[in-house]
């Protein structure tokens, strides 16, 4: 339970991190946002992330990675620079939620978790998320784009290629 | 950006100061903001309670329990510090009501959360978002640290000698962390698995404390409640549902929307008339009236008031509020499929009858759809969906289970139809994954 | 608290408010199913399997959770119950492979009763099932994803039980699974307890996979030989070319002292058994210097004669006899005796692990001071000075760890090293390594001795505000040091205590006086009147050399022959070969140890898996061993010790006290079908009165034992219907704690070390091999 000596994690995020740790009653409340930020930052989580922020909040590798893998946004793997995740839930289904899948499947030349060549992109079919009434909606990374049709959505692909596409973090 | 809609039906208490720029603590201001809070910290918390009771608030999480009295359940003395958490998982398919919260009234929920805390005695709240709504995080995280700023959150708010904190936390994509206790573990960086009930959170909560749980619109509606009076507000709904909701109309629906609705307004008015009917003209084929989990209705069946006892009398539930019109032309099976494939894959895990049950049900249904189907296949959905009902640890089993029987019981004949390598006559995909 | 009243199945029931409903019913032998419920373990309500119907409660709930009520209606076999737990099996084995049988816990499966119980047995389940290949996670530990219903049985077991949270659940949904805490290995105790709590086929042993099926083996009851806990461990045996082979160790009914537990050592480290290096025939050292197979009336005659032949021209102080610490009490009874009355020596001595000499010369005629293993586990405040049971009693550990989790118990330790049962301890203090002595002055009062500090001061007034308190103390006190405990402890309102000893039977070792100064019971040599008696000899009167005295006899010459009895002294005690080239060495034992290597003579000896007796664990708890194994070719200490004594020319009869007056009825007069025959055999052996019918009966000898060890007087009845008999620690016969050399050498085994014994374990080595940080140093020799 402590600050590493030497850390993986750039300055603001380790500042951050010791932050983070002292906001809530226990420590490892901490755990779930400092995963997602470390994520952010290194692009997947490491076994370099486990190990630090096991060391950071005082728990077991072991107890990381049990939570790391229970949720659906974080992954062990790195993933595209741009993660296009479409949901394909019953709102969005309805409203053309598949043919966005499918359209993106076409575009990128990739299948559902897998990354574009150059490391840009990588596509995932998801769950809803939470913009139901302006289906279909997918996400680029933490941006939302909704109401899409297939043009809107080679508008989308096209921003971020051109790297001009929002960049929440 | 989500596009806002209006219709004149709508009763705008909530939503009154969505689109205004309310996100900026002095526009929140101008628009009565905080006045809710300081007059608590003026009355206290018998009053609150007595004003929340009778309001008529039923939570807006889905399961309409009465937010005033889950307060009162608190108890007053406790050894451990109790605390506020706000629900903003919102994750049941169909629901985004939330999300415009968030977005537009951030001040409103942390108002609510304080006024929360005043009633039970906490000093600490925590605001949960799901981790996908980082943006909204973003905008949460700005209100917090703004209200702190001008004394609103900290040491003696408001000059009043109270302290008060508000914490604001991301998950990470779990469906199963809404569920409350869930949400705890969650919040305490563990697996998102329910928790054992009894105790119940308001005794044993987050970190051991008391702890009262509610959903982020039901917190961003207790302001408006203190400001406008508990009765008054009650008066605007129906019967033992005081108030209005935000109800997100999505699916095949002309204009589709989150509207802020009286409590019991008639669902098929709120389909043909405030979002404007069914998409192109074409006909109504069932409505599934309260986000993914609620039985779904036929067309005949959707002449009904959209509170928790009317839709409880028709079968159905009012959910978290997220009404999915479907029209004509979508196939049932499939859409009962891409229902169970959710839950499938939102499962924590934890009680063998909805882990396995959700999979076995996946995999049958998916194969009724592919075209692989046998005549028992229908039989042994229906056996292990009613199997599944009431005996899992938490209501996920069931929010899998019901709508699938709602499906199998109200168009099996579709199923039927799917059965002995029959083509879908609505067929637009090969085989659903889910994701 | 107080008791309620509630009706289940119709009969009237009453518990203690607050009893979970599925226990209040096991109490009563109304079972309900369960497979998450584990007692003693953290509550889950996962498997769904425990459901009843509770009048008033909308849903079925689950009875694993519930406490009962007064005036709760429950029924818990309804229809509606059985088709709920019958739909609950069917999804289970929907992904379950039903590969029954070849699975290990083929036979011995929950899963597998309760299919068969609630009739599941055709599942409605034709989707395709997951394969997944089983992974090895451990030399011990084996992991078949397929066949896990996800009880959390072990991942509880592990964190909860042994506190060493190796196991872990990853990932969600369908999906779940059980992950060892290296990735795709496990860095921990290796202790099987996930193992032995699994109730299905998932978690299998690396000894026992594949290699037979449960009701194929012959289980037998009996107690491990490697730490001084004497926990109970079943051995499954089976028959093999050369005897009967262990093929299994596991705690199979969970009656013993050891409740729920065993370490690695019982469940697994019987594999130094099978060893094919094992002595089968007796080694006789030819002129050449080399060792020669000799048949057993050739080898025993042999060294029959040079005994004969040193006692008459040199007498029996020329002589020396080390005994064993994983002997029978009756074995080392009979050495002692052999030694004292045949060769006439007190020359004999055994590697002492600890001072039970001064223990119980300290607690002379105190009754009810010392506690059994089982207090340990129920003892509300504990004070463990020294030791460091989680390697050296780990069931003292894990008792300590179950006593805090389950009944708060208050353990307050002190030591030098930062111990992993600090984690349990209310309160822990680190002294410097010679500090134990001053720290127990300090206890007692005296503020001079330590720096004291708050912390100090703390931990004193806790232990002085206690209202009773368990000592248990480790061989880091000896002699006066204990004297001066055992005075501190007493002036307290409460006390028990523990020296905690190192193998299976030290205890018994000192108990039966393989002692150059005590005779058993720790009798004075100088005071042995009525054993002098009773054997009808005169027994030599002075104190013998004791263990290192020998050594040192040899090396100048002094001593013409050693007779090592299960003992590696010459690796323990570093002891230069070169001392013994003059001395007649006969040595037992089951390897040709570096001590049976320098030998004359050499006889193959069984282990304590293969004869019966008693043993004694450290706390005075006396149990039943049992034969288990059988491997043609050796014999037991016991009949060894007879037949040389025969050879010397000694009277068998008064060696050994069989055949005597009983003349007994073996049921044949009243028919064999009425089942008196059983009864009457057993009243026989309950008042030690069954026949023994030749001098290899070890039970003759306990009978003599029995006689003249007062603190031995237990009840035979419950000792052979397996429960352990507690020694008395006021009727040992020691006067005063006399000025003597202690001599103590603790063997410093860890987890996976035993001494001599462990080295022969290919399992424990193929553990230490795998668990390359920190290496537990190999300990010497035993
Ligand atoms: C599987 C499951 C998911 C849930 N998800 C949410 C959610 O995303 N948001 C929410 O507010 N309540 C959710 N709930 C309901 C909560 O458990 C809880 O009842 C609610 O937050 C209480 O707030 P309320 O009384 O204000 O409605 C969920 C319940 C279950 C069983
Ligand atoms: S019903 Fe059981 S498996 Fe499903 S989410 Fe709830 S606890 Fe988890
Ligand atoms: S063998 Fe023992 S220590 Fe290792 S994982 Fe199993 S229970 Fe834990
Ligand atoms: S491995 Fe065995 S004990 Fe562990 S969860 Fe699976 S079935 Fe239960
Ligand atoms: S704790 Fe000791 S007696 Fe018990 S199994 Fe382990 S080594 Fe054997
Ligand atoms: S269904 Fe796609 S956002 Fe809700
Ligand atoms: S034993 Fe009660 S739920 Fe498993």
């Amino acid at each position: 339970m402590s600050t590493p000596a030497t850390t993986i994690f750039s300055p603001e995020t380790a500042a951050r991190f010791d932050r983070l740790v002292t906001l809530y009653p226990v420590r490892r409340s901490a755990l779930i946002p400092m995963l997602l930020y470390a994520q952010d930052e290194v692009g997947y989580i490491s076994d370099e992330v486990v190990k630090e922020v096991a060391q950071r909040i005082g728990i077991t590798e072991l107890d990381v990675r049990n939570v790391l893998s229970y949720y659906s946004m974080l992954r062990t793997k790195p993933a595209g620079k741009y993660n296009i995740q479409v949901c394909t839930n019953i709102s969005c289904m309805l409203r053309g939620g598949y043919e966005i899948l499918e359209h993106c499947k076409q575009r990128l030349g990739i299948g559902h978790k897998e990354v574009t060549p150059d490391g840009q992109f990588s596509l995932e079919e998801v769950e809803c998320i939470g913009a139901c009434c302006w289906a279909p909606a997918i996400q680029v990374n933490y941006d939302f784009y909704d109401e899409l049709t297939p043009e809107k959505m080679d508008a989308v692909l096209e921003e971020y290629k051109t790297g001009r596409g929002k960049e929440t973090r | 950006m989500p596009r806002l809609v209006s219709h004149p039906d709508e009763v705008k208490i909530i939503s009154r100061r969505f689109g205004q720029g309310a996100e900026n603590l002095d526009k929140y201001l101008e628009l009565d903001g905080y006045k809710a809070t300081q007059l608590a910290l003026e009355k206290g918390a018998d009053w609150i309670i007595a004003e929340m009771k009778a309001s008529g608030l039923r939570g807006r999480g889905g399961a309409g329990f009465p937010t005033g009295m889950k307060w009162s359940f608190v108890p007053k003395q406790s050894d451990r510090p109790k605390y506020v958490l706000v629900n903003g998982d919102e994750s049941e398919p169909g629901t985004c009501k939330d999300h415009l919260i968030f977005l537009h009234d951030p001040h409103a929920v942390i108002e609510g959360t304080i006024i929360a805390g005043l009633a039970i005695g906490a000093k600490m709240g925590f605001i949960y978002l799901r981790g996908e709504y980082r943006y909204l995080l973003k905008i949460m995280e700005k209100a917090v640290a703004d209200a702190y700023a001008r004394g609103f959150l900290g040491k003696n708010i408001f000059g009043s000698g109270v302290d008060f904190d508000v914490v604001t936390q991301t998950g990470a994509g779990a469906y199963e962390v809404g569920e409350e206790s869930a949400l705890m573990e969650s919040l305490e960086g563990k697996r998102g698995v329910p928790r054992i009930k009894p105790p119940f959170p308001a005794v044993v909560g987050l970190y051991g404390g008391p702890t009262v749980i509610n959903n982020a619109e039901t917190i961003a509606t207790v302001p408006h409640i203190l400001l406008m009076g508990g009765e008054p507000y009650a008066k605007i709904g129906s019967e033992r549902n005081g108030g209005t909701r935000l109800f997100g109309i999505s699916g095949h629906v002309e204009r589709p929307g989150v509207y802020e609705l009286p409590m019991g307004y008639n669902l098929k008015k709120a389909i043909y008339e405030v979002a404007g009917g069914v998409r192109g003209g074409r006909g109504l084929k069932a409505v599934v009236p309260g986000g993914s989990s609620t039985p779904v209705l036929r067309p005949e069946e959707i002449d009904v008031g959209l509170d928790f006892d009317q839709m409880g009398k028709a079968g159905t539930m009012l959910g978290s509020g997220g009404i999915v019109v479907i029209d004509d032309q979508t196939c049932i099976v499939e859409f009962a499929l891409r229902t169970i494939a959710f839950y499938q894959h939102e499962s924590c895990g934890w009680c063998i009858p909805c882990r396995e049950g959700t999979d076995w049900l996946k995999k049958t249904i998916g194969r009724v759809h592919a075209g692989g189907g046998v005549d028992k296949d229908l039989d042994n959905i229906r056996y292990l969906a009613e199997n599944m009902m009431g005996r899992t640890f938490c209501p996920l089993g069931d929010a899998a289970a019901m709508p699938t029987l709602g499906f199998i019981k109200k168009f099996r004949s579709e199923f039927e139809d799917h059965l002995n390598g029959k083509p879908c006559p609505y067929a637009r995909h090969e085989e659903l994954v889910g994701a | 608290m107080a008791d309620v009243t509630f009706t289940v199945d119709g009969k009237k029931l009453t518990a203690p408010a607050g009893t979970l409903l599925i226990d209040a019913c096991k109490a009563v032998g109304i079972e309900i199913p369960a497979f998450c419920y584990y007692p003693g373990l953290s509550l889950q309500a996962a498997c769904r399997m425990c459901v009843v119907r509770i009048e008033k409660m909308p849903k079925l709930q689950t009875a694993c959770t519930t406490t009962v009520a007064e005036g709760m209606v429950v029924q818990t076999e309804t229809d509606e119950i059985k088709q709920a737990r019958k739909a609950t099996i069917e999804l289970l084995l929907g992904n379950h492979p039903l590969d029954c049988p070849v699975c290990d816990a083929g036979g011995e499966c929950e899963l597998q009763d309760m299919t068969f119980k609630y009739g599941a047995a055709e599942s409605k389940y034709v989707e395709i099932k997951q394969h997944r290949e089983e992974q090895q996670w451990s030399p011990v530990v084996f992991f078949d994803r397929p066949r896990c219903i996800l009880c959390y049985r072990c991942v509880r077991v592990c964190g909860e039980g042994m506190d060493v949270w190796a196991l872990g659940i990853q990932n969600r949904g369908v999906s779940a699974v059980i992950a060892p805490n290296g990735q795709d290995h496990l860095e921990c105790e290796e202790c099987g307890m996930c193992i032995d709590i699994c109730p299905v086929g998932a978690l299998t042993s690396g000894t026992y996979r594949y290699k037979t099926r449960p009701w194929e083996m012959t289980h037998v009851a009996t107690i491990c030989t490697h730490c001084g806990d004497g926990c109970k461990t079943t051995l499954g045996t089976r028959r093999s070319n050369d005897g009967m082979e262990i093929v299994r160790g596991d705690n199979r009914d969970k009656s013993g002292i050891n409740g729920d537990f065993l370490c690695i050592k019982g469940r697994y480290a019987f594999d130094f058994a099978n060893r094919t290096e094992r002595l089968t025939k007796p080694l006789v050292r030819q002129a050449d210097g080399q060792f020669k197979e000799a048949s057993w009336s050739e080898a025993i005659d042999f060294a029959a004669k040079r005994l004969r032949e040193i006692r008459e021209s040199k007498g029996g102080q020329a002589i020396g006899v080390i005994g064993s610490n994983r002997t029978t009490n009756e074995e080392n009874y009979l050495l002692q005796k052999f030694a004292r009355t045949v060769l006439g020596t007190n020359n004999i001595d055994h590697h002492r692990t600890v001072d039970y000499v001064s223990f119980a010369a300290a607690l002379a005629g105190k009754s009810e001071r010392t506690a059994s293993l089982r207090d340990t586990a129920n003892a509300p405040a504990i004070l463990l000075l020294g030791n460091d049971p989680t390697e050296q009693h780990p069931a003292l550990a894990w008792n300590l760890r179950s006593n805090v989790r389950l009944n708060r118990a208050r353990i307050y330790i002190a030591n030098h090293a930062e111990i992993k049962l600090r984690r349990q301890a209310k309160q822990f203090l680190e002294i410097p390594k010679d500090g134990y002595a001053s720290l127990v002055q300090y206890l007692a009062g005296n503020d001079s001795v330590v720096a004291a500090n708050e912390q100090t001061a703390a931990f004193r007034d806790a232990i002085r505000k206690e209202e009773s308190l368990l000592i248990i103390f480790g061989s880091e006190f000896r002699g006066r040091d204990i004297q001066a405990l055992v005075e501190f402890g007493l002036s307290l309102p409460n006390t028990k205590f523990v020296l905690l000893g190192d193998y299976a039977n030290s205890r018994g070792a000192a108990d039966m006086g393989l002692l150059p100064d005590t005779l058993p019971g720790y009798v004075p040599v100088a005071s042995a009147a009525h054993f002098a008696d009773e054997y009808g000899a005169v027994l030599p009167q002075n104190a013998g050399l004791d263990l290192l005295q020998m050594f040192d006899a040899a090396q100048s010459g002094n001593l013409a022959a050693l007779y090592v009895v299960g003992s590696n002294p010459v690796t323990r005690y570093g002891v230069d070969p070169a001392v013994l080239k003059n001395t007649f060495v006969i040595v037992q034992d089951m390897f040709l140890t570096e001590t049976a290597q320098l030998a004359d003579v050499v006889f193959p000896a069984a282990n304590l898996y293969e004869k019966a007796g008693t043993v004694t664990n450290t706390y005075g708890d006396i149990q039943l061993v049992k034969k288990a194994a059988d491997k043609a070719g050796v014999r037991s200490d016991f009949e060894l010790i007879v037949r040389l004594a025969d050879r010397m020319g000694a009277d068998l009869k008064k060696l050994v006290p069989f055949g005597r007056g009983v003349r007994a009825d073996m049921g044949q007069t009243r028919g064999a079908q009425s089942g008196e025959a059983d009864r009457h055999s057993v009243w026989l052996a309950a008042h030690g009165l069954e026949p023994k019918l030749s001098p290899f009966d070890p039970f003759a000898t306990l009978d003599e034992i029995q006689r003249l060890v007062p603190s031995y007087s237990f009840s035979r009845l419950e000792l052979l219907a397996g429960s352990d008999q507690h020694a008395k620690s006021e009727l040992v016969q020691i006067s005063a704690a006399p000025a003597r050399r202690d001599l103590v050498l603790p063997s410093q085994d860890t987890l996976f070390t035993s001494g001599t014994l462990g080295r022969y374990s290919d399992k424990l080595k193929e553990v230490l091999d795998s668990h390359t940080t920190p290496k537990p140093v190999e300990a010497a020799a035993d």
